[in-house]
């Protein structure tokens, strides 16, 4: 068992701006991926001899594919509006935290190499040689962003640090330094289709233990049909849905709207994951494998719609980037958006009155709602901008009576990262998830003490196994961290007039 | 005249590298793909959209606002100040004076002086602010020094130590029409025109990049329609993983 020792930071005020605590965090790297998990993903298994010159060949090639990164190194005018506005720096107070500074590891690799002014004059301009240390600061830093892109939103040339840091791990992987949580669960989406490696049979016997302990509890016939042949909805949705706490209530709550809907829907076994950690490693032709197998599983099952759970990158892959990578979709139902979110679809549902919803069945908790990152800064829900923070709302609204929000700073755009996104949520990071959820825990804190929230609620995979995880650390109970749809799924009004 | 010429041939070839060298920055990222669309949502849904949030961001600093005000205030005093200073001069190009730039003649000093305040206050911040600081390289200082130097000695001409102003005036026209002619040699004068040209040469090999960079930035200048329209960048429709059959 892993054993990191650390101190959790005092809750303090919110938003403290802490000051700087050079290489507080340059101990904290995760393991480094195996040769077996390095290879299935097309990356060589260990550190090659010539790595020097494969990671400047592979940088050369990306700023040529992406042009996100010569912008975004050439544009930055060190203004410092994004020092104060990383979680990751407000947790630990490490420069190297500071989205500029992180930006900075490779930007000046890139002035040396790829610019007149680094070339010439290098110690003017910041430029530097890339180095084995300077390597092992990628390795470090670049696996203490989460890719949540809160440092994006104040930047005055609209700079994505999740940019920056995808390339420098893409580039880590490239010489044989990839990330093992990230690689391994690649791989075994690759091979079985699902993060936890979970096969049909066991996928199975999980479903119909759900069904009969929902039918045990509430007496209605909810069903979780699996590998249903012509069924209207594919549901994809994060396989943490399936078992751990509080997601499998998600997923219940799943069941119950398209049970109550009368709409057949079903999951696939060949295509049981809608996490996509091919963005976390910033990997376009492993994120493009992964997002195939469900292009493939609708095509196969012959659905007219796909429907995607809870999951914040696992959206923002499908909602912004699936019609890039394996569209176009013209063997779907052209009547509905593709893909649509699993709150689209039961806010479509309770706007049309198809469903109806009784809030004092969550009477005994008072709510709030956390953002997640990758749905609020990478994507939409519903058919305005912003819909994607009035949505999960309303749902609320329309499931229980007592919703407060969090500082405005902390929500909406400005919203924090949990901490454990963007491939991050490993045991062998548990210093810096804790760490990193301090902003997030400060606020919660603030709503506790002067609205009483019970809960805080999620459309996220990640933030709610993160958060069941490190609240506890800031005195918080582990259970707070819930599922949008466990709210409407306990609220709905089972009636067979509808 | 040979002053004159010196910095004739100078002016040239400093506008010479700085319109190759912009130009061929700006065509690297004219021609390099964003493969996915990656907005920084909430984003706009239509090109008009996407216009008025880029004329927010160039002419407000929308984002810096959000992000620091006091960065957000000493930055907007130093550029808008800059654009009106610019405007100004255009009177020693001209001949006769467009009627416009004879107007904001007056505005053109106190745009001088908005852009000395705020580049000081700026480097105050560089140099105070702890973060800031640690992320300040050695030319990030000089550039700031060298336009408070433009801002100052265009300054010091106005109120301390005046040039000739008809020739000037004869040289920058002579400049415009080809037809040299010599140039004072005021201290104040040869220090601004010396540190305007350092600048020019400067401006395509650094961080000034920002300024067309900023139009080219996917996060401020996609639409958020990746639903309704299947965006693909050339190098991903030949991978094996697009498909034989997508369009």
């Amino acid at each position: 068992m892993l054993k990191i020792e650390f101190e959790t930071p005092p809750l303090g005020e919110l938003l403290t701006t802490p000051a700087l605590q050079r290489d507080a965090m340059a101990h904290s790297r995760p393991f480094v991926a195996k040769p077996e998990h390095q290879q299935g993903l097309g990356f060589p298994g260990k550190l090659v001899d010539d790595w020097q010159d494969v990671a400047l060949a592979k940088m050369d090639e990306l700023l040529g594919k992406y042009r996100s990164l010569p912008v975004f190194l050439d544009a930055c005018v060190k203004c410092g509006a994004c020092t104060d506005k990383c979680h990751y720096y407000l947790g630990t107070g490490d420069p190297k935290n500071m989205p500029v500074a992180r930006q900075d590891l490779l930007r000046k690799v890139y002035r040396r190499y790829f610019t007149l002014a680094g070339k010439w004059f290098p110690r003017l301009v910041g430029a530097v040689e890339l180095s084995e240390d300077l390597i092992n600061d990628w390795y470090s830093y670049y696996h203490q962003c989460s890719e949540c892109r809160r440092c994006s939103v104040y930047c005055p040339f609209g700079i994505d640090t999740a940019e920056i840091t995808m390339a420098g791990r893409e580039i880590l992987a490239a010489i044989g330094m990839g990330q093992k949580y990230s690689n391994e669960i690649i791989g075994k989406v690759h091979i079985i289709g699902n993060n936890l490696g979970l096969p049909e049979p066991a996928l199975a016997n999980t479903l119909e233990g759900l069904e009969e302990e929902v039918e045990e509890d509430i007496s209605v016939p909810v069903k979780f049909p699996l590998d249903q042949h012509g069924a209207e909805v594919l549901l994809v949705t994060p396989s943490a849905d399936f078992f751990a706490e509080p997601h499998v209530d998600g997923l219940i709550g799943y069941a119950k709207v398209f049970h109550q809907a009368g709409i057949s829907w079903t999951l696939s076994s060949y295509a049981s994951e809608a996490a996509n950690f091919g963005i976390f490693i910033g990997n376009y032709e492993n994120m493009q494998k992964v997002a195939q197998r469900i292009r493939q599983a609708a095509i196969d099952l012959g659905v007219k719609r796909i429907v995607v759970g809870e999951c914040g990158h696992a959206w923002r892959v499908a909602y912004s980037f699936w019609n890039t990578l394996i569209g176009p979709f013209d063997f779907l139902d052209p009547a509905y958006p593709v893909p649509q979110h699993i709150c689209e679809f039961t806010y479509d549902l309770l706007q049309r009155g198809a469903l109806k919803l009784d809030a004092k069945a969550n009477d005994d908790k008072v709510v709030t709602f956390h953002d997640s990152c990758n749905v609020s800064r990478g994507s939409r829900l519903g058919s305005v901008p912003g819909g994607q923070f009035t949505i999960p709302r309303e749902l609320i609204r329309f499931a229980c009576s007592h919703f407060v929000d969090m500082a405005p700073d902390t929500i909406h755009e400005h919203t924090f990262c949990c901490g454990g996104g963007g491939g991050l949520l490993t045991d062998d990071l548990i210093e810096l998830r804790v760490k990193g959820a301090l902003p997030r825990a400060q606020a919660l804190q603030q709503v506790i003490e002067q609205h009483g929230v019970t809960h805080m609620a999620a459309i996220c995979a990640i933030c709610k196994s993160q958060f069941s995880k490190v609240l506890p650390y800031y005195g918080m109970e582990m259970d707070m961290i819930i599922s949008v749809h466990q709210l409407i799924g306990d609220a709905l009004v089972f009636d067979s007039q509808h | 005249m040979v002053l004159g010429s010196v910095f004739a041939v100078l002016f040239y070839l400093a506008a010479i590298i700085l319109v190759i060298g912009v130009a061929s920055r700006v065509a690297r990222y004219a021609q390099t793909p964003a493969p996915l669309v990656i907005p920084t949502t909430p984003a706009p849904l239509t090109r008009t959209g996407v216009a008025a949030r880029m004329a927010r961001e160039v002419v407000f600093f929308e984002s810096l606002f959000k992000g620091s005000k006091w960065t957000w205030l000493f930055g907007w005093l130093f550029h808008f100040g800059m654009v009106v200073a610019l405007a100004r001069h255009l009177r020693y190009f001209t001949e006769p004076v467009w009627w416009w730039v004879a107007m904001i003649q007056w505005i053109g000093i106190y745009a001088g002086m908005a852009m000395f305040v705020g580049l000081t206050g700026l480097w105050a911040r560089r140099l105070l602010v702890d973060r800031v600081r640690y992320i300040s390289a050695l030319s990030d200082h000089l550039m700031l020094l060298l336009l408070l130097a433009i801002a100052g000695s265009g300054l010091v001409m106005k109120y301390v130590q005046h040039t000739d102003i008809v020739s000037l005036k004869a040289f920058t026209v002579g400049l415009v029409t080809l037809d040299w002619q010599p140039l004072p040699a005021d201290g104040p004068l040869l220090i601004h025109l010396s540190l305007v040209i350092a600048l020019m040469l400067i401006f395509p090999f650094s961080k000034l990049l920002h300024a067309p960079g900023v139009f080219f930035s996917p996060t401020r200048n996609m639409r958020d329609t990746p639903r309704e329209h299947r965006h693909i960048a050339p190098w991903a429709r030949d991978l094996p993983g697009a498909g034989p059959d997508r369009s």
